[in-house]
């Protein structure tokens, strides 16, 4: 797939990884469809006009000042808005507010929708699609587009890979004008429109590179009657590991549409995720998390989530982290699984001793814990009248058994 | 022998005076490692424990010092261009820990070194080690035998996991390489095997998976294709929920590529032995070394 003196056309490929595509948009932070909008204009990308509303009241007047049939969409961090009736039609200011209305009660797989933005319906000719992912295999952003947008692009992979372009750019040189071009030939034949979606093909690269894409979408990409080409909807995902340097993009994340756990525990710099067993799990480090989650199950119990702590840990990670799981009901049994590297172990003890201190805990602890200073973590513990084991398998065990009253194990 | 580092490593520490860095330089020389240099802007002239010499620059260190090997531990922010400026030196191993770098700077870095034909490992990974030779990276030393076993992993703590039921079980290892677990990484799985099935000393290699991506499904196909010694493998992630990223940023299931069940099968079909559990790893190398 990589351009090379051989191949130097790109090629077309089915996208294999498409799922990937999907994942991403849920996985890292999203933004909404309306800020996403506001990234792409400033770049210079043509988006019809739209304003956000919290009420029906706002949709009504927004209906009203835009003076023709609107289009009221919900604005979440979920797929399939349309589908689930989170987009309408609206062909009077009346009839804005009431849908409006009915949007604004609706919840989305499991999100409720607080916002919805208004904007005009456009007369639309054609639809197509336009998008940027980061891919593992090339190792570069790849371009995807094809002339059948305003539907699911997996489904365009699967159904008929013939109409998805696949092209993966050297991020050393950026999109260039040749390769913008070969993108919009591939979308449309009339040349007017392959100049102007060149243009917005290399407007939204910049757009993705310079704010820190992991994802940047454009469905529909539509012509109109009279020949213009617009984007009507706008997608970016941004990797969770540019926000350090990109504040504003980080101010963007919208915490109202994430689960309360998860946005105390990214706030403390911890990973984590609910879960619905009963053995609350603190790990360090992913592999071991999934692997200590695995092993749970495997001796019959069941985790009530994935919990890392992460390297070079602090003790006041370990207190956050143990505020988390006992604010879930369902935990019955506490489990530490620590194999110190470039977490020290002592760090961690003291964590649990200063965490107990403040909280005492209305559930059994089993701590599993070994490496990176551990003679000092064993003594902290000790003089604090708790133990530790060193076996893992033995460790989870004893966890599964005191979650379950023993019936597991 | 040892795959990627032994006694000649001679090694640098990018970010030697950072938290994490000092702490590692220490264990990392107390292991016996060769620690010849260090790097920070600005304390060039100054020593680090009475005993290396710091550097304002990696091109300076490499040519004071003949250091071969460099080890990363600067903040996320900045990695980008310690790989950059480590690759232009002139090395031939760079070892990159840092956690948090952003993807779009790794599409820039992999062929910048690319061109330099040099190997990158990492970032956001353990690091190395080849008991009783030299360690780089964070992994704990004390939990290693010296042995005939290599070792490949995406995970840092759950290498340190599986390296430790071996020794205790005394099996030794060759190398233990952590390949780290970011989308763009600038060495696999294959790699690492290739390397593994070269080395005279290694009879076995342990392979340590995670859910995510394609790499085990080709790593597998890999073995059976080109590899005579045997391969066990393990895979976490097992009981993670469909669609959820844990962690690693290329932990992400995806629909039908990348599930633990898929890679389980791809190692299955392929001749690699299966763990169900890091300890069973102890018993299938048994099994296939006898």
């Amino acid at each position: 797939m990589t351009r090379t003196a051989d191949n130097p056309h790109p090629v077309q490929l089915p996208l294999f990884e498409v799922p990937d595509l999907r994942h991403k948009i849920g996985e890292s932070v999203n933004i909404h469809e309306y800020q996403a909008k506001e990234i792409f204009r400033k770049y210079g990308i043509p988006i019809p006009p739209g304003e956000v509303a919290t009420t029906p009241e706002q949709a009504e007047a927004i209906a009203r000042k835009f003076g023709s049939t609107v289009v009221v969409k919900a604005q979440v961090h979920a797929g399939g808005r349309g589908k689930a009736g989170g987009v309408k039609l609206a062909k009077t200011p009346e009839e804005a507010r009431s849908v409006a209305a009915q949007i604004l009660k609706l919840t989305i797989k499991g999100l409720p929708v607080q916002k919805v933005l208004v904007t005009p319906a456009a007369d639309i000719a054609t639809e197509a699609y336009a998008g940027i992912i980061v891919d593992r295999a090339t190792k570069r952003p790849v371009f995807i587009a094809s002339p059948a947008g305003g539907i699911d692009i997996e489904e365009v992979a699967a159904k008929t890979p013939e109409k998805l372009l696949r092209h993966p750019i050297d991020p050393r040189y950026g999109l260039q004008p040749f390769e913008a071009m070969q993108l919009a030939f591939f979308l449309y034949s009339d040349f007017k429109q392959a100049r102007a979606a060149a243009r917005i093909l290399s407007q939204l690269y910049k757009a993705f590179i310079e704010n820190g894409g992991s994802l940047a979408e454009i469905n529909p990409l539509v012509t109109t009657p009279t020949g213009e080409v617009l984007a009507l909807d706008a997608k970016m995902v941004i990797d969770d590991n540019e926000l350090d340097r990109r504040p504003d993009i980080a101010a963007l994340r919208d915490e109202s549409a994430e689960a309360p756990s998860e946005v105390e525990a990214r706030e403390a710099s911890l990973t984590f995720i609910k879960l619905d067993g009963n053995v609350g799990c603190v790990v360090n480090g992913a592999g071991l998390a999934m692997a200590t989650m695995d092993l749970v199950k495997y001796y019959g119990g069941d985790p009530a989530n994935f919990l890392d702590i992460g390297g070079s840990s602090n003790p006041e990670k370990v207190v956050s982290a143990l505020k988390i799981i006992t604010e879930d009901p369902n935990v019955k049994a506490i489990l530490f699984n620590i194999f110190g590297g470039i977490t020290r172990t002592d760090d961690v003890a003291n964590g649990i001793v200063t965490a107990i201190k403040e909280n005492p805990l209305r559930v059994p602890l089993v701590i599993r814990l070994t490496g990176t200073n551990e003679e000092i973590a064993l003594k902290i513990l000790d003089e604090h009248k708790l133990s530790a084991m060193t076996d893992m398998d033995e460790a989870v065990q004893k966890a599964v058994a005191l979650a379950t009253g023993g019936k597991a194990a | 022998m040892s795959i990627f580092i032994d006694k000649d490593t001679r090694l640098l520490v990018q970010g030697i005076t950072g938290r994490d860095g000092s702490f590692h330089a220490k264990q990392m020389m107390a292991y016996g490692t060769q620690v010849v240099a260090g790097v920070t802007p600005g304390k060039g002239g100054q020593q680090f424990e009475n005993k290396v010499p710091i550097f304002n620059t990696v091109a300076e260190a490499v040519k004071k010092t003949g250091a071969n090997t460099s080890v990363i531990y600067v903040p996320p922010a900045f990695a980008a261009d310690a790989m950059m400026e480590a690759a232009d030196a002139g090395l031939s191993l760079i070892v990159a820990i840092t956690e948090g770098v952003p993807v779009l700077d790794m599409t820039r870095v992999y062929p910048f070194v690319k061109d330099r034909h040099l190997r990158l490992l990492g970032p956001n990974c353990p690091g190395l080690i080849s008991p009783g030779k030299s360690n780089v990276g964070i992994i704990p030393g004390r939990i290693c035998m010296q042995g005939n076993v290599g070792l490949v992993s995406r995970s840092g703590t759950l290498t340190y996991e599986v390296v430790y039921q071996m020794t205790r079980a005394k099996i030794g290892q060759t190398t233990c390489v952590g390949i780290g677990g970011d989308p763009i990484n600038g060495t696999n799985f294959i790699d690492c095997l290739a390397a593994f099935e070269k080395d005279p000393d290694t009879a076995a290699v342990v392979m340590i998976g995670e859910i995510g991506g394609t790499d085990e499904q080709e790593a597998a196909r890999f073995v059976k294709e080109k590899m005579k010694k045997p391969v066990v493998g393990f895979i976490a992630g097992q009981t993670a929920p469909p669609g959820r990223r844990m962690g690693h940023a290329g932990a992400i299931i995806s629909g039908s590529a990348g599930t633990a069940a898929e890679k389980m099968q791809a190692f299955e079909d392929n001749g690699v032995g299966v763990a169900k559990r890091p300890r069973d790893v102890v018993d299938l190398l048994k099994r296939a070394m006898r």
